[in-house]
């Protein structure tokens, strides 16, 4: 196990949060917790197939940068680890379910799968299956956003993007030549990476020269920060600020949330190469237990209350399973529906 | 004899080809610590060591060309593609440089190298992993493509693409890693351009490869039973097509049926028949038949996935069809 890194100090205590807010991002991430637990439960039920990627353990992310957004107003991008990123972004669980069943009342309409989340309704543009191909994308969405308030004149138009993706989709290309252009032109966007240190068995170290990705930003002469991406009260406060930058028109910001996946990369991966010290360091910093901890320490949520979200939370699932498992197959006369626009 | 499994198979191919030859080296995602997601490269990098068996971070342009070049200078890569798929982002790399850079350099270089990995439609996969790319590369001038259906050929196959002084573009199928098969104890190549005769027959002649392949011997199965006698022939080398097996079948039966699992449209069933058509009319009793998959991207849905494929009852209804029309 190479050293942990520093993390870096943030106090929370300056986070202001009011009770709502604070129950808001708990249930927020139980929801995420409780998704994943049972998707893990149906694919070895044989009620879901392919790969399926967990987000175990990595909830404060998801949940710290995309509840500080507008839900349905701005843009969220994610990877194939896309299922809790949906669900933040207000993709019911039922259709996320559904999707992964393969079902008609799909997010996807059954099309997709667990890799291709796609929510027009929600600004979720997906779902992408191969690394780093995201992050053009996302930086399209912000480019239009740009476009509308600036070569269209609609002041309105102060949509911002995040887009998510990993540790190891920050050696690609792709992820280079964005950053680029997304601070040439001033994107209203956040790059938000998931540093849960592995790419699969690649361990981040052995992958790039420079592991403090977050560093990467100043080259292109782009705001940088480093979280800890376990706390979800650190990862709003920053999310916030570079939100406030985009929509401000004062561009893009690279987060880097350091942070770690409970799970094997997929449900087909072994597992074997993580060891177990380091599992267990990180499972020490469960984001959800530390929320717990914090809304009990200022006071904001009893113990009872919290167990009544736990519960909510619970039927959620349950009926979200229900509702899959209810939901008609898409229609086989319907096979080349959807290749072209208008049908 | 031994019986091994397809991924040992072309473990062992990798492993002889490095132990014989020491430009020989393999790069990809997840090659070394990791062995491969297929566990092709299963502890080789204990063996050969990290730069023999180069982990690489996830930028498959870049490491493309960096094989490229390496192969340019003397070595001889074997790049393992995670999912065939992934060589997407690579096509300017594969395209460009390994294809048409021996040519545009007047002869100046050789490109010996080999870009394998899984391809194919998997199980509920998804679009993005379920890809049927061979066809997307079938133009591309100076590439060779082949495609292993057994352990054995896997095996034999590799060792020849890997001696080749060409790029070799070596899809294997996704669903086709755990096939089983006794492999001789003695070393063997097997020719990259010869088409394998899998069922000698006389009735028509069912041309196939990959995973399509054993769709085919299925439905031989019941087709024998009803007392057709179908000659069926995996093509092996998908560029350039060894049309001297292809076209010695079709004189013998005079039909055709191409099962392929690519997409119709640009497909390599299209090219086939195109040549068929050039060189064999006078031969033909009947219209080539063309079974592909639909023009589609895989769905995720099992029901749509299943459908999207050909499936051993069509290949069994095409040919009943075509022989009913004897004249
Ligand atoms: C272009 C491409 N190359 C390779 C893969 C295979 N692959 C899937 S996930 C992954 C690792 C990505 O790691 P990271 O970006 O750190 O994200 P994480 O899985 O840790 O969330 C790889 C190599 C892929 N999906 N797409
Ligand atoms: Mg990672």
């Amino acid at each position: 196990m190479v050293a942990e890194r520093t993390l870096p100090k943030f106090d929370t205590s300056s986070v202001k949060i009011t009770k709502e807010e604070g129950l808001m991002l708990y249930e927020d991430m139980v929801l995420g917790r409780f998704f994943e637990d049972k998707c893990a439960e149906m694919y070895y039920r044989g009620k879901m197939f392919g790969f399926v990627h967990l987000y175990n353990g990595q909830e404060a992310v998801s949940t710290g940068v995309i509840r500080a957004m507008r839900r349905d107003e701005d843009f969220v991008s994610s990877t194939y680890r896309d299922h809790v990123h949906a669900l933040s972004a207000g993709v019911s669980a039922r259709e996320v379910m559904a999707e992964l069943f393969g079902k008609e009342t799909g997010c996807s309409k059954g099309r997709g799968g667990s890799m291709h989340m796609f929510s027009s309704q929600h600004n979720l543009l997906g779902g992408y299956a191969f690394v780093a191909e995201g992050i053009p994308v996302a930086t399209g969405a912000a480019f239009q956003s740009k476009y509308r308030k600036d070569a269209l004149g609609d002041k309105s138009a102060d949509q911002v993007t995040a887009c998510f993706f990993g540790d190891g989709a920050s050696n690609n290309g792709q992820f280079f030549e964005c950053l680029n252009m997304a601070a040439l032109w001033k994107l209203p966007i956040i790059y938000v990476v998931e540093n849960n240190k592995w790419a699969i068995g690649m361990a981040h170290e052995r992958a790039t020269s420079q592991p403090e990705i977050f560093k990467k930003a100043t080259v292109f002469n782009m705001a940088g920060h480093e979280v800890d991406g376990m706390d979800v009260l650190a990862v709003r406060g920053v999310a916030q600020e570079a939100i406030a930058r985009a929509r401000a028109g004062e561009g893009p910001t690279l987060i880097e949330a350091l942070t770690y996946r409970f799970r094997g990369h997929s449900l087909a991966d072994p597992d074997e190469l993580r060891s177990q010290e380091e599992k267990e360091f990180w499972a020490a910093r469960d984001p959800i237990k530390r929320l717990a901890a914090d809304l009990a320490k200022r006071n904001l949520a009893t113990a009872a209350e919290l167990k009544a979200i736990d519960d909510k939370v619970k039927a959620i699932v349950e009926d979200a399973v229900e509702f899959a498992e209810s939901s008609p197959e898409p229609n086989p006369g319907e096979l080349y529906r959807y290749v072209f626009a208008g049908d | 004899m031994a019986e091994t499994l397809m991924f040992n198979a072309l473990r062992e191919a990798t492993d002889e080809e490095m132990a014989r030859d020491n430009t020989v080296f393999v790069l990809g995602e997840d090659v070394g610590h990791y062995g491969g997601s297929y566990k092709v490269t299963k502890d080789l990098y204990k063996k050969y060591g990290e730069l023999r068996v180069l982990d690489t971070p996830i930028a498959e342009n870049s490491f493309c060309g960096l094989a490229v070049g390496a192969a340019l200078t003397g070595l001889r890569p074997i790049i393992e593609g995670m999912n065939m798929g992934f060589l997407l982002l690579a096509f300017n790399q594969i395209a460009n440089n390994a294809g048409m850079l021996r040519y545009t350099s007047g002869g100046n270089f050789k490109i010996p190298m080999v870009i394998r990995g899984p391809g194919g439609v998997g199980r509920q996969l998804g679009a993005e992993h379920s890809q049927r790319l061979e066809a997307y590369f079938h133009a591309v001038p100076g590439l060779k493509i082949v495609a292993c259906s057994t352990a054995y050929n896997a095996k034999g196959l590799l060792k020849a693409a890997i001696r080749d002084d060409n790029p070799v573009l070596f899809f294997e199928h996704v669903l086709l890693y755990n096939l089983k098969e006794d492999l001789p104890e003695e070393e063997y190549i097997v020719p990259l351009d010869k088409a394998e005769i899998v069922r000698p027959g006389k009735d028509v002649t069912i041309l196939t490869y990959s995973r399509m392949r054993h769709h085919c011997t299925q439905a031989a199965k019941t087709l024998v039973k009803e007392g057709y006698d179908p000659e069926i022939i995996d093509l092996i080398s998908l560029k350039p097509f060894d049309m001297e097996t292809i076209s010695a079948s079709v004189k013998k039966t005079h039909r055709v049926i191409v099962v392929e699992e690519c997409m119709k449209t640009g497909g390599i069933g299209a090219e086939l028949v195109a040549l068929i058509n050039d060189q064999l009319f006078d031969e033909l009793d009947a219209p080539v038949l063309r079974l592909s998959s639909q023009d589609i991207p895989t769905p995720y849905n099992g029901m749509l996935e299943r459908l999207t494929i050909v499936q051993p009852e069509q290949i069994i209804e095409a040919v009943q069809k075509m022989m009913a029309s004897r004249i």
